[in-house]
């Protein structure tokens, strides 16, 4: 096992069931469908994708607040059982999660100190370095003087400061890694940067990794190593961040970079190229390649019949699709 | 076809209301001033805002959330809270005055019959039980004393215009995808085919590609029935797509009235440059950078520039309130601008 791996997920199935009765099914929601990835200490990834294609049900997984149906997660070397406690109580502890909507995810009732002494209090952290810890964190933040932010309730912050304040948090049990799910699409254009930078920084002070989970891949772009392209429950594209931005080889990827504007004053006269429809459902999904319904550039009787397996066209660049054979 | 379709669309609500000159201005604000009531005081939302939209043209109010945006579309449509403190200045469509109107002739002559609005995450506020087709009608059976099947014809008319297929006319919200229902309010700011539509966050809890399909919308029906809209938005990548012209405000203020060639290439106020820097490109290789600091409180705001204590390019004479200082065709609101010819 490489030392430096903190994630390596292999064939990750997360699929909800629809409904029973007794031995029948309605079938499943194939949220994840066959997903394989690896995050080293210190590295940034990110996932792109539409809502619905699976990227938080993926994240979810990660933090084991879902059970998945079928593949490995092995975290830091530690290959993790979803049934056992003592593994996702662990696990629990390895990742720091920052949400979509900070002041959803401060409650209202408790103020800074409370909320950030919640997580030391239930894994047993003595009452001194607790103090000591939660001062760090703040510090590491930048929410300072520390002791005017110590007695505030999420209400009397702004965005970016809540969201400052759940970084923190996320800190706060020394994990290794940091899952953000579009940690700054709730928050102003003049502060996502801000907070995207705060995170980079506290991820090269103590070698983290982070995955951003996010639809706008033009915000953390230079905040992450990598990046993944999801669609329909799959990983469809998976490089280098720069290569994906440059040189997008999936079909989707492609139509997906087309619509991302850029602030130019002659988008007023241009229209956009989308694909026509919607994505699939992932229920019954496609059969064989589950854009190939979208897809400008499908190959009859292969496309729509067989699912492309994972090739690898230039180094270190993966894509699902029959273009690259 | 097309232009049948719009003589049509014409006739059916040229029924008792101002003619519109062929063009020209069609929006004048002049000093536009919203204070809203609070319990620790007052809160000055918008403050003296002024500005002219041509017919035809698509203004984009850019800013940070807290800026007065949202509250210039809302004192503008009036549509106002119970906390009023100052409503002040004089609004102009089409040569009138409508501030002077009284509450009932501006909600029969103006509101949704000059101006309609798209408000806020309003894809969410489609009524449930109500069919989206008779949602998209309503102001046309109820105000327009418009018939069922005429009203729908124009129902079916506008779900064509913003791209979504006549069956859906008789569906339920729920039936209908995130894009198809934001498609829909649209339809119904332009069932009674008004003089400006007022967007406000069009396309925020949207996916990438559902939000360039509805842009593709938005400019069709710009460029076809040459409509005018005001694009109420902090998303400035994506106002980029509608905007001829950039009102940007900060704290409450207008502070800089700009072409787009001239906003999203080189804009003049620092609080813009600035905001321009933060935006992050895809396409350009620019690591964006972003504002230190926080806008000041809209109940004690400073003296002086707004913007003074978090620019760059800050010198004495920033402790004084700028005025409207006139740049070529650009309007800022900065210090910085002084020698140029004359006041706004």
């Amino acid at each position: 096992m490489d030392n430096n791996k903190i994630v390596s997920i292999k064939d990750l199935r997360t699929w909800f069931e629809l409904k029973r009765w007794g031995f029948f099914s309605a079938g499943f929601v194939r949220a994840v469908d066959g997903v394989s990835f690896d995050l080293a200490r210190g590295e940034a990834i990110t996932i792109v994708g539409e809502s619905g294609s699976g990227k938080t049900t993926l994240l979810r997984t990660l933090l084991g607040l879902v059970k998945p149906t079928g593949g490995e997660v092995v975290f830091g070397g530690r290959k993790i059982d979803h049934s056992n406690p003592a593994d996702l109580s662990w696990l629990r502890c390895q990742v720091g999660f920052v949400q979509q909507d900070p002041y959803g995810a401060l409650s209202p009732f408790m103020n800074v100190h409370r909320i950030l002494s919640e997580p030391l209090i239930i894994n047993k952290v003595d009452p001194h370095e607790r103090e000591q810890r939660i001062r760090e964190s703040l510090e590491e933040v930048r929410l300072i003087p520390v002791d005017d932010f110590l007695t505030k309730f999420p209400h009397m912050l702004s965005g970016g400061q809540q969201q400052r304040l759940v970084v923190a948090r996320a800190l706060i049990l020394h994990p290794m890694l940091i899952a953000a799910d579009e940690p700054v699409s709730m928050l102003d254009a003049s502060v996502r940067v801000e907070i995207l930078e705060l995170m980079r920084r506290i991820q090269e002070a103590h070698n983290l990794g982070v995955m951003y989970i996010t639809h706008d891949l033009s915000s953390v772009r230079y905040f992450s190593q990598r990046a993944f392209v999801m669609y329909a429950a799959n990983l469809v594209e998976k490089t280098d961040v720069n290569e994906i931005v440059s040189n997008p080889l999936h079909p989707y990827t492609q139509v997906l970079l087309n619509a991302i504007p850029d602030p130019e004053p002659e988008n007023v006269a241009k229209f956009r190229d989308i694909p026509p429809g919607e994505p699939p459902s992932l229920i019954n999904p496609p059969t064989g390649c589950r854009f190939h319904p979208r897809c400008p550039r499908k190959i009859e009787g292969l496309c729509d019949t067989e699912e492309p397996p994972e090739f690898e066209p230039s180094p270190s660049h993966f894509v699902q699709c029959w273009l690259y054979r | 076809m097309r232009l049948n379709m719009r003589r049509q669309s014409k006739a059916v609500v040229e029924k008792g209301r101002v003619v519109r000159p062929a063009d020209g201005t069609l929006l004048k604000v002049e000093d536009l001033s919203l204070y809203f009531r609070a319990s620790y005081g007052v809160v000055r939302a918008v403050e003296g805002a002024s500005f002219e939209l041509a017919r035809g043209q698509s203004l984009a109010v850019l800013g940070e959330s807290g800026c007065g945006k949202t509250s210039l579309a809302k004192a503008i449509l009036r549509l106002l809270p119970q906390n009023i403190d100052t409503y002040s200045g004089r609004v102009f469509l089409n040569g009138t005055d409508i501030m002077k109107l009284n509450e009932q002739s501006f909600r029969r002559q103006v509101r949704w019959k000059q101006i309609s609005l798209v408000s806020q995450a309003a894809m969410n506020s489609l009524n449930p039980v109500l069919k989206v087709g008779y949602q998209v009608a309503e102001p046309l059976l109820l105000d327009h004393g418009m018939g069922k099947r005429e009203a729908f014809e124009r129902a079916r008319e506008v779900f064509r215009i913003v791209g979504v297929p006549e069956a859906f006319l008789s569906r339920y919200a729920f039936e209908l995808s995130g894009g198809m229902r934001q498609r829909a309010i649209i339809a119904m700011a332009l069932t009674t085919n008004p003089d400006l539509v007022i967007l406000d966050e069009p396309t925020s809890a949207l996916d990438v590609l559902t939000q360039a399909g509805i842009m593709n919308a938005l400019k069709k029906i710009k460029k076809e029935l040459g409509q005018s809209f005001m694009l109420i938005t902090h998303d400035i990548a994506t106002s980029s797509e509608l905007a001829d012209e950039v009102l940007c405000m900060y704290a409450g203020q207008l502070v800089e009235h700009s072409k787009a060639e001239r906003f999203y290439r080189e804009p003049l106020h620092p609080y813009a440059q600035r905001l321009m820097a933060s935006v992050p490109t895809l396409r350009v290789d620019k690591k964006p950078e972003f504002i230190p600091g926080q806008p000041p409180s809209l109940f004690n705001p400073p003296e002086g520039c707004r913007f003074a204590a978090r620019c760059h390019k800050r010198f004495e004479r920033c402790d004084e309130e700028p005025p409207l200082f006139v740049h070529g065709d650009e309007t800022v609101k900065c210090w910085l601008y002084e020698t140029d010819l004359g006041h706004g």
